[in-house]
């Protein structure tokens, strides 16, 4: 879920729509626009960026995996 | 939906089908791919993949569902602490199906007994702040995702001076059960399709000692179709060439070959290793984990003791084998049956990461 | 109590039958016709939530009862069992969108009653709506004229009554933006009906979703039904939230939509009646009857290959892992 406000121990995150509080204390440097993986109301990793589009580039065979 | 849909990309889909088929293709025997995790098993259902992949690619479910490998007795206990006055228990979702020796917390919920579902620990915390004359026991049950969230509870608890909030721990590890499948010779596993959010928090470092150990390699995979196939191509092609000892990160988005220290920093503060049952492989040493005397004022275990017998069902529900992986739930003469989803007689029916479950809901 | 229902409900749901108060209402003649006859009891909770009400959802359950048999619906009763100290304004919200739903769909309410009961023997209000509806002999629909080769269309997207509901109810910590699809559907399969031929089988999905419903359609019987994944409408919403909490969209309740089976042949001309009409405009074909798989529901995933959809045993749970 993306992350659309930061606070000090949480964190608002948004998907479509969908708006909940999420405690990012198990994260460094959460910034406005990352995206985070949660689980039990607790965010346990940040996306890693460059690697999702890695992957994706995959997907679509822009490049050879 | 921004990076999932892209994930489910058919013909990136059908891209990888074909070079799974061209690997399996080379392989001199039929390969057994255990995913161990529940997340990966409703998916993998979900998905379709097992009818998918050739037929000598052979996935079988592993123990990764937690609720699945909870012992009777652990059921049991909850159900006695929620006969207790003035308590609310709070429990994730799965649990409240899950059959005990004689009940379950669904049904003592109709009887008037005050449990309650929540999502996250905090939530149960949150819970135990607004009924303060009100002993809250949370039933703290998951691997090493969900055990970081417990354990910043209890040290949120603990920081804000609250006396009514108490876990009953039936955490427990991974890596330490994928260590005791392989010593069982009756479990044939060629490799390993390692859980994505465990390993987010654990990192990659568990599964080089089994993999070097025992010969089989590791891939941490994601939860997308596109993950999950990668994750088969990339074992099926380490077994091809050789190459045992390896383990390989797949879901390289998420997972850090480091994992997330500071989540395993927390657990550690809180949690200390002892050994634990699971349900249907008996006692896995330094498995389970236990609330340090540190935060005693939060285990549930040494506030509110409890006997309960252990007492063996001889039902024939081979959960245990399934568990292991030894069998299917097809094998099982009551799956479909007497065993259903909506009269389950073992775990793996009744959690929604339940192999039988997956197979009901699915089909094999 | 009989000043609050001639001085308030009398004058909302303003029948000129009803307003007689005899014991039953007297209809009109209805010598030539099928009558259908249907009734529900509705105790939602919450009773207000995003789209609706309790009062809107009695309402619309039964008249969609009537139409997908293809009956027009003409009469309801209400039957009202309210909770000791439940707000007047609030009974009167709920009072007033069933008489609003009522007229929009065109259907009268003739009869009804009223009860108070004492605090905790009812959760706020239980409503009962029974309805009565008419059609002609001619119509032909039931499960025996279902055969291979018929499409499987619905009329929008699946899942949102049971998630503006949820997210009503404040659980999950979760805040969505979603409205329950709650609506009466007899004005849409009236030109379902009149615009196409050969319709076979209607049913609207409710509670455990389209999967139960279709499941329900196939049991027992000499055909299948094969899904496609991919073709079934679902707002980006809806599925975020079942991703997140682990949902299966096909189980969740709808209360504004209708399954309809019709002949291959009339696929085109069901989709372009249903798309001109406000509930229809996401008509889509998500499946077709299959002679294979008999007795079951089975879907194409996006891997290509196919899975079983069951029926839904007990409630969904969010999953942990």
């Amino acid at each position: 879920m993306k992350v659309i406000e930061v606070k000090r121990e949480t964190a608002r995150v948004e998907c479509e729509g969908i708006i909940r509080d999420v405690n990012i204390q198990f994260l460094k440097g959460v910034k406005e626009g990352d995206y985070v993986i949660i689980h039990a109301g607790i965010a346990i990793e940040k996306l890693d960026k460059k690697e999702a589009e890695k992957t994706l580039r995959i997907i679509k065979n822009e490049i050879y995996r | 939906m921004r990076y999932i849909d892209e994930f489910r990309d058919p013909s990136s889909i059908k891209r990888q089908l074909k070079e799974i088929n061209k690997q399996a293709e080379k392989l001199p025997s039929p390969v057994y791919l255990m995913e161990v995790c529940g997340t990966h098993t409703m998916a993998i259902g979900r998905f379709g993949i097992r009818q998918a992949l050739p037929k000598n690619i052979k996935l079988i479910s592993g123990p990764g569902c937690p609720v699945c490998v909870t012992p009777d007795s652990y059921i049991d206990k909850a159900i006695y602490l929620s006969h207790l006055k003035d308590v609310i228990i709070t429990t994730f979702g799965d649990m409240v199906k899950v059959p005990g020796s004689s009940s379950s917390l669904e049904k003592e919920k109709s009887e008037g007994r005050d449990i309650r579902i929540v999502y996250s620990p905090l939530e149960a915390l949150a819970i135990a702040e607004e009924s303060p004359h009100k002993n809250n026991i949370f039933l703290g049950v998951g691997f090493e995702t969900t055990t970081p969230a417990v354990a910043l509870t209890i040290k949120k608890a603990d920081e804000e001076g609250i006396k009514n909030f108490y876990v009953l721990s039936g955490h427990k590890l991974i890596p330490p059960a994928m260590k005791t499948l392989m010593e069982d010779k009756e479990v044939r596993i060629d490799g390993f399709i390692c859980p994505g959010h465990v390993s987010a928090i654990t990192g990659s470092k568990p599964y080089i000692a089994i993999s070097e150990k025992y010969n089989v390699p590791s891939v941490i995979t994601g939860f997308e179709p596109y993950d999950i196939l990668e994750g088969i191509l990339i074992l099926t092609e380490k077994i091809v060439r050789g190459e045992y000892k390896d383990v390989v990160i797949q879901y390289k988005r998420v997972v850090k070959p480091e994992g997330n220290q500071k989540a395993r920093k927390v657990m550690k503060d809180v949690f200390e290793v002892v050994d634990a049952e699971w349900r249907g492989i008996g006692v896995i040493k330094k498995s389970g984990l236990k609330i340090r005397k540190r935060y005693e004022g939060f285990d549930a275990e040494s506030h509110f003791p409890v006997k309960v017998k252990e007492k063996r069902k001889r039902c024939g529900c081979i959960c245990g084998d399934i568990l292991k992986g030894k069998r299917q739930p097809t094998d099982c003469k009551m799956f479909g049956t007497i065993c259903t989803p909506e009269s389950p007689l073992g775990p793996c029916m009744v959690s929604s990461e339940g192999t039988c479950a997956a197979f009901y809901k699915y089909g094999g | 109590m009989h000043n609050l229902i001639k001085d308030t409900f009398v004058p909302i749901f303003n029948s000129p039958i009803l307003k007689k108060l005899d014991d039953s209402a007297i209809l009109k003649k209805l010598a030539g016709q099928e009558i259908c006859f249907t009734t529900d009891s509705y105790t939602v909770e919450p009773i207000f939530f995003p789209g609706g009400d309790i009062g809107k959802l009695a309402v619309c359950g039964t008249i969609n009862d009537l139409s997908v048999v293809g009956a027009k619906p003409l009469f309801l009763s209400c039957g009202l069992i309210v909770e000791e100290g439940l707000e007047v304004k609030n009974l009167e919200i709920i009072v007033q969108s069933m008489a609003t739903t009522a007229k929009k769909a065109g259907v009268e309410f003739v009869t009804g009653d009223f009860k108070v009961v004492e605090k905790g023997k009812v959760d706020k209000i239980f409503i009962n709506t029974s309805g009565i509806g008419i059609r002609t002999k001619r119509i032909r629909l039931g499960k025996n004229f279902i055969k291979s080769g018929d499409r499987v269309i619905i009329n929008g997207n699946i899942g949102d009554h049971e998630i503006a509901v949820l997210s009503a109810r404040k659980q999950f910590g979760l805040s969505a933006n979603i409205k329950s699809d709650c609506a009466p559907l007899n004005g849409l399969i009236e030109d379902i009906m009149k615009g196409a031929d050969n319709i076979y089988f209607m049913r609207d999905p409710t509670r455990g979703g389209i999967a139960t419903t279709l499941n329900e359609i196939v049991e027992g019987q000499r055909f299948g039904l094969l899904l496609d994944e991919e073709r079934i409408p679902i707002s980006p919403e809806v599925r975020s939230i079942c991703e997140i909490l682990g949902f299966d969209p096909l189980y969740l309740a709808n209360e504004g939509k209708v399954i309809v089976i019709c002949g291959k042949e009339d696929t085109g001309k069901v989709l372009s009646v249903m798309k001109r009409h406000p509930l229809g405009k996401r008509a889509t074909v998500i499946g077709e009857v299959i002679k294979e798989d008999a007795g079951k529901v089975v879907m194409k995933t996006v891997t290509g290959s196919y899975r079983i959809v069951d029926m839904l045993s007990g409630s969904q749970l969010p999953r942990i892992c």
